[in-house]
């Protein structure tokens, strides 16, 4: 044996790591053994109450229902991303009116209740059908969908414009000052050296917010939309069978997954000039 | 009769205050209750994340996943017809023709517990990774055992560390106690929702509603500052 092994010898090493049964590794072995049983009792369960009338009759009920909750999420989160520029641009800029406005709009929904908010505004302008009927506005607000659409992007308007901020106040101010002194006018500067790399930092925060609202959007159920969370409502309510809440468990946790698993792969994606 | 939006609002037996009040008492208290309940478990998943031993994160991870990617109105409705249904069939095993009805207060709060608990595994998770492994080490060089390195030189660290996020948290389980009016707890928006329905003045209703739970956010957001400047302190001190 060569004495450069014999050096290497003496040096210091980390410990090895423990073998046989710690305490930890037979408390983590337990947990996944009672995870797995979990699983399997529950997929034992959905075995055994199986039954193909159910299946035929609410299926497409059930497909239907996925369709009006991820059409509601889409629809909020555009019309809220349009609205969210003004805003957090009121919130960035200089003229303390404008700031306050936007900064007690911002506080009011993200300091409520989405569902609180939601009722205010399908219950709550039901108590001005006079006027609302006057301006021929009623027949917007007398529709559960519509009150739901309304809440939905001003709540996340005020999220987004919140997210918006942040990634912009994120890019450092020598970036603006270098396009300005090549003369950049300030559209084009926001445009081409802000918005790109702000972007990058509000990925994460936007996809976290796009799960945030479909796991929101289930509260509409409660004024009689029948998305995802109405339909499972209807069906458990009709038949009294607790699978219909597990197929709504099932669907809802493998939508949010594959939107996190999405977003991480796009992240990963755009961020590649970053890494070394 | 039409009575005036002060005779509704006044805390005498025509108006609404006292009932509202209660229902914030009833927010605040589950929310209250959830906290300490959600932070322990949230702790003892961050803990199991962070460990060498790969079948103890699985665990952890595997709790994260599923109640940070379920509704939390679909996570109350299995909690409370599931838990009821469970029991139940086991009742009526032990004791045949009885029924029992779970207690909403105590759905809600396991309900609102887990998903905080999951989210505040996340907040400690990053809080542990921000504390450096020095730490530790030096605990254990001074022949502090693992525990007592934990409780005497990590934890007072985790807490200020993590403490931005778990606030954040906390205004975000206030919001979510909002829910358990579904399932028939008289909180805020519960008494608010009888009130509109009694005197078809819905809009002045839930905006007061909104207004409490503003009310309750601004003087959790000075209570948060409070114990930041607390901590603060006693950072300095040492």
């Amino acid at each position: 044996m060569s004495t450069v092994l014999q050096d290497s010898e003496i040096v210091d090493r980390p410990p090895p790591p423990a073998r046989g049964w710690p305490r930890e590794r037979i408390v983590g072995n337990a947990l996944v053994a009672i995870w797995a049983l979990f699983g399997l009792g529950l997929l034992l369960f959905l075995i055994k109450a199986w039954d193909p009338d159910l299946f035929a009759k609410y299926a497409p009920l059930y497909l239907r229902g996925i369709g009006v909750t991820l059409s509601l999420v889409a629809l909020s989160i555009v019309i809220g991303a349009v609205l969210s520029i003004p805003i957090a641009f009121a919130r960035m800029s200089s003229n303390s009116v404008l700031n306050a406005i936007a900064y007690a709009y911002v506080y009011f929904f993200r300091g409520t209740p989405l569902l609180a908010q939601t009722f205010l505004i399908y219950y709550g302008f039901g108590s001005f059908r006079p006027q609302l009927e006057a301006i021929g506005l009623w027949s917007f607000f007398r529709e559960a969908w519509y009150c739901a659409i309304l809440a939905f992007s001003l709540n996340t308007a005020a999220y987004q414009a919140e997210i918006l901020r942040g990634a912009i106040q994120s890019v450092p101010k020598g970036q603006w000052e270098s396009a300005a002194s090549l003369g950049l006018s300030k559209f084009l500067t926001m445009r081409k050296i802000i918005m790109p790399q702000a972007l990058i930092v509000a990925l994460r925060p936007y996809g976290n917010e796009i799960i945030l609202m479909i796991k929101g959007s289930a509260i509409v159920a409660i004024i009689t939309v029948y998305d995802l969370m109405g339909e499972t409502r209807r069906a458990y309510s009709r038949t009294f069978d607790f699978q219909t809440y597990i197929w709504a468990a099932l669907i809802y946790l493998s939508m949010v997954e594959t939107l996190r698993h999405g977003v991480e792969w796009i992240e990963r994606r755009i961020t590649r000039h970053l890494k070394r | 009769m039409e009575s005036s939006i002060w005779t509704l609002l006044s805390w005498g037996p025509e108006g609404w205050s006292r009932s509202i009040a209660s229902g914030v008492l009833v927010t605040v208290s589950l929310a209250a209750a959830t906290l300490p309940l959600g932070l322990f478990i949230g702790f003892l998943v961050a803990v199991a994340k962070q460990s060498s031993e790969p079948t103890l994160r699985l665990a952890g991870n595997i709790y994260t996943t599923i109640f940070r990617g379920l509704p939390e109105l679909l996570t109350l409705f299995l909690v409370y017809y599931g838990a009821q249904l469970g029991i139940q069939k086991i009742v009526q095993f032990l004791n045949p023709g009885t029924n029992i009805e779970i207690n909403s207060f105590a759905a809600g709060m396991l309900a609102l517990g887990v998903v905080f608990s999951s989210y505040a595994s996340e907040v400690f998770l990053s809080a542990f990774r921000a504390i450096p492994l020095g730490q530790y080490e030096g605990g254990y060089s001074i022949g502090l055992s693992k525990r007592q390195t934990m409780r005497l030189v990590i934890l007072p660290q985790l807490i200020r560390i993590a403490l931005p996020g778990l606030s954040n948290l906390w205004l975000i389980l206030l919001k979510d106690t909002a829910l358990v009016s579904v399932i028939g707890l008289s909180d805020t928006l519960r008494q608010a929702t009888i009130a509109s329905r009694v005197t078809k003045e819905s809009f002045l209703f839930f905006g007061v509603a909104c207004l409490a739970y503003l009310v309750l956010a601004i003087v959790s957001s000075f209570g948060i500052k409070a114990i930041e400047r607390s901590v603060g302190k006693m950072e300095a001190q040492r």
